[in-house]
């Protein structure tokens, strides 16, 4: 790699990487994420590349490892270019044809094709899967078809650009004021103004400026800033260093969980390599602008991803928020102006000075401009990362995208903003997504998870886990949130399993209070959220938990009995096999009975009761009902009877 | 220094730039409680049972008066509602750890906070960190520390340090607002741990 020193000589190293590359020669591209390795993509590449060198194609057909594709739930995937096709779930046998298929113009692996739910037929290119089809895939689109530790791959879709635009083309006050006209919001919790932020650091006195990534995503459920980091690391450096140049910085760093690393293998070769290009460093391609990028490591605190508590761990200290009311962009790491933006927001950086302010604010609504990338997990049949336009109906994200919930169950809520977040009941789905939008409905856009929830989930106890979450992770500095979240967890908790008592309602919303105008930092203000949006639409699973000892959801285990309906039960003897502390009464012809004593409520037998008897019943909030008389438990008697 | 101009529950106070609305209201002999406050020690900020109002023009909030520092036309208010049930609340759940510190019940006292109303956990200590502070800005030898996080967290001498260091001085016993014989207590257990006889038997 040579050192590039001026525009010219970029746009010569960008065509020579061009003119390297056929662009008709097939190339297989295989997701590599975090969440494809899990699920064997390592093996798959591996396959892949044996078959090749098996086949005698090592010259005809290349094969790329990407980022990750977003759409988890059917991962591995592979796009085969330039034909496009895709195919999902792929396994290392499936070698063979793939390969052979690559080389072909118009050979498609059938069977691998993604098949419509509902037409049942198969579709063969990425983009017109309903998954993919309602997306705008501004930031994580070039995920796919890049390999993330190959710089030439950046450059060749165009990467760096901004950068150079930037910095030959611009002065930091005209980049200052397109980030500003472009009102970017922070993508990773309070959608402050980004350009607002720069401007307060880039005016506050000092030499000393930071610009810092916030890759601290710890909201359970949520992994798009990881799939940013592992997909795409040049996009989010990029914008660093256009930051850094806007704001008057020389030194940024990158603060990623230690739990991520993969993220942190390939952030770490991408500022190498673009160290060794002149991206970073000394006199970045002849402008005079001198910049270096520090991968610092989480430790694994929650609370960390606040931004003074962030600062605080960087310095190398205990990552607690610090009490005193001056904005981190005017006193933030060492007291310097210091600008932390998410991982999400800095990527958008280099498209808005791309393509201009003017073309990012037509995309989103009135007060939310461009795009989001959701992390959409739970009961829902698309599980993974989806980028939609800000103003989207949850509707569209969970139904059309999504493709709904699994197993003809029935949506219940949706919670959104990470564990301080909400839940949005199924009366709002209407609500297009946007920060304001959110916080209004009683939730946040948070860093963007959206943890789907069917009729089987009880809200109380997503409150109570939530709060459980938040109790774990609190730094224990102030006394409204340690102390606060450990009361309100205690009553959560005792409602959960039927100890309720009149006043809870009223105690927890008193605490949240306390809470929310005392805490020292947003975690501790935020914290009562997942209890007041449960409580504020699901207000009567509440009183049902509290006053008659019924979890609607059929959920709460201290509050749910298990039966087996007489006169459902064929005596097949599955529960009766399956129940692991032999709880389950029966014989073959025997109706099954289960022994309340022995039952641990662990629900196998209601999982495994084929769905043709349905014999087994949850019951909550009433009585268990007569047991059946021994005489007739025999299953011929009750036939010869009909 | 300039001076700058509050107005404190109504009455014009002039304070000095950088100064925190506590140490103004404290100057002009208005009272503000405090639990994790120490004049000799940078402002912590955690019990937050100094919370006030303040409010410039349109603008208002909720600000604990040990960390926020005044400004010109600063209009803060020490008592109202709304105050009284945040401090009151935190002083229930401080109780629950301590219920028999005298400084404790006197604020509950004032603010009619029950000292029952929670399940106690006596732990008493309440998180104030004056010990941890003190030993860290004024005796600069950090004998003392806050170990783990969230409800977890406690205080825990150092033993290596504690063993050279506390036997002649002991000055956080008197400022713990709980009980000084929870340090004391710690502390021992923390020297039994660095005598190398007893460490086997632990």
């Amino acid at each position: 790699m040579t050192r590039i020193n001026s525009p010219a000589e970029l746009e010569k190293v960008r065509k020579g990487i061009l003119s390297n590359r056929d662009p008709k020669k097939p190339c297989i591209t295989l997701c590599s994420g975090s969440a494809c390795q899990a699920t064997g993509s390592g093996e798959v590449a591996a396959s892949l590349e044996a078959e090749i060198e098996k086949q005698g194609l090592g010259d005809k057909v290349a094969i790329r490892k990407t980022g990750c594709h977003g759409f988890c739930e059917r991962g591995p995937i592979i796009v085969n270019h330039p034909a496009e096709s895709a195919y999902f779930q792929i396994a290392p046998e499936d070698a063979p044809e793939i390969v052979a298929g690559a080389v072909k113009d118009d050979a498609v692996v059938e069977r691998l094709l993604y098949t419509d739910p509902d037409t049942k037929e198969k579709i063969t290119y990425e983009s017109e899967i309903p998954f993919y089809k309602h997306q705008q895939r501004l930031v994580f689109g070039s995920n796919g078809s890049i390999d993330p530790k190959s710089i030439d791959d950046y450059l060749a879709i165009g990467g760096y650009a901004a950068l150079e635009k930037a910095l030959f083309q611009m002065n930091p006050d005209q980049v200052l004021e397109e980030v500003t006209k472009s009102n970017l919001r922070g993508r990773g919790g309070g959608g402050f103004p980004a350009g607002r932020k720069w401007a307060e650091s880039r005016n506050a006195p000092g030499d000393e400026k930071y610009v810092i990534v916030n890759a601290d995503e710890g909201d359970p459920g949520a992994y798009m800033d990881r799939s940013l980091l592992e997909g795409n690391p040049h996009s989010v450096l990029e914008g660093l260093m256009i930051g850094a140049f806007a704001i008057g910085c020389r030194e940024g760093y990158i603060y990623v969980r230690q739990e991520y690393p993969l993220a942190v293998e390939n952030l770490t070769t991408a500022i190498q390599q673009a160290e060794e290009y002149g991206f970073l460093g000394k006199n970045i391609l002849g402008s005079g602008f001198d910049f270096s990028i520090i991968v610092h490591r989480g430790a694994g605190a929650f609370v960390c991803g606040e931004s003074s508590a962030l600062m605080t761990a960087l310095e190398g200290r205990a990552g607690e928020p610090r009490p005193k009311y001056v904005h981190t962009a005017i006193k933030g790491v060492w007291d310097n102006p210091s600008v932390l933006n998410n991982v999400e927001t800095w990527a958008n950086v280099p498209l808005i000075i791309n393509k201009g302010a003017d073309w990012f604010t037509q995309i989103g609504t009135e007060r939310s401009k461009g795009t989001k990338i959701f992390s959409l997990v739970g009961k829902i049949t698309n599980t993974g990362l989806v980028e939609v336009p800000m103003g989207m109906t949850l509707r569209d994200i969970i139904f059309k995208i999504g493709g709904g919930i699994p197993g003809g169950k029935k949506f219940k809520a949706v919670q959104t903003g990470g564990p301080s977040g909400g839940c949005i009941p199924e009366n709002l789905l209407d609500l297009e997504v946007g920060f304001d939008e959110l916080t209004k409905a009683g939730s946040m856009m948070g860093s963007g998870g959206m943890i789907v929830m069917d009729e089987d989930t009880c809200m109380v106890d997503v409150a109570r886990y939530f709060i459980d979450f938040l109790t774990d992770e609190s730094c224990g500095k102030c006394v409204p949130c340690r102390e606060g979240l450990r009361q309100m967890l205690k009553v959560l908790t005792r409602i959960t399993e039927g100890k309720g008592s009149d006043g809870d309602i009223e105690l927890l919303e008193e605490l949240s209070v306390v809470a929310k105008e005392a805490s020292l930092c947003a975690l501790g203000t935020s914290a009562p959220n997942p209890f007041l949006s449960t409580v504020r639409y699901f207000r009567d699973e509440y009183e049902a938990h509290i006053k008659e000892q019924r979890c609607p959801a059929l959920s709460c285990k201290e509050l749910i009995t298990y039966h087996i309906d007489p006169d459902k039960c064929q005596a097949c003897m599955i529960c009766f096999r399956k129940c692991p502390v032999e709880a389950v009464d029966g014989a073959k012809k025997k109706i099954h009975v289960i022994d309340q004593e022995k039952c641990t409520k662990c629900g196998t037998c209601f999982e495994v009761c084929p769905s043709r008897f349905s014999a087994v019943q949850k019951i909550s909030g009433e009585p268990l009902p007569p047991p059946i008389p021994e005489e007739k438990r025999t299953i011929t008697r009750k036939s010869k009877a009909k | 220094m300039s001076d700058i101009l509050v107005k404190i529950d109504g009455k014009d106070v002039e304070a000095r730039e950088g100064m925190t609305i506590l140490e103004a209201a404290q100057s002009a002999g208005i009272s503000i409680p405090t639990l994790c406050h120490h004049e000799k020690l940078e402002p912590f900020g955690g019990c937050r049972l100094c919370i006030v109002k303040v409010q410039v023009g349109d603008w208002s909030k909720h600000v604990v008066s040990c960390v926020y520092t005044v400004e010109e036309d600063l209009i803060v208010t020490t008592r109202s509602e709304k105050i009284d049930q945040i401090r009151k609340m935190i002083l229930e759940l401080q109780l629950a750890h301590a219920p028999d510190s005298p400084e404790l019940l006197a604020f509950a006292e004032e603010y009619g906070a029950d000292k029952d109303r929670f399940e106690k956990e006596a732990s008493f200590c309440i998180h104030c960190g004056l010990c941890v502070r003190y030993c860290d800005e004024v005796k600069k030898k950090n004998a003392v520390g806050f170990v783990d996080r969230g409800i977890r967290k406690e205080i825990s001498f150092i033993p290596e340090v504690a063993a050279r260091e506390c036997w002649n001085c002991k000055e956080c016993f008197e400022l713990c607002p709980t009980e000084a014989l929870q340090a004391a207590y710690v502390l021992a257990e923390s020297l039994i741990s660095a005598t190398p006889s007893f460490k086997s038997e632990k």
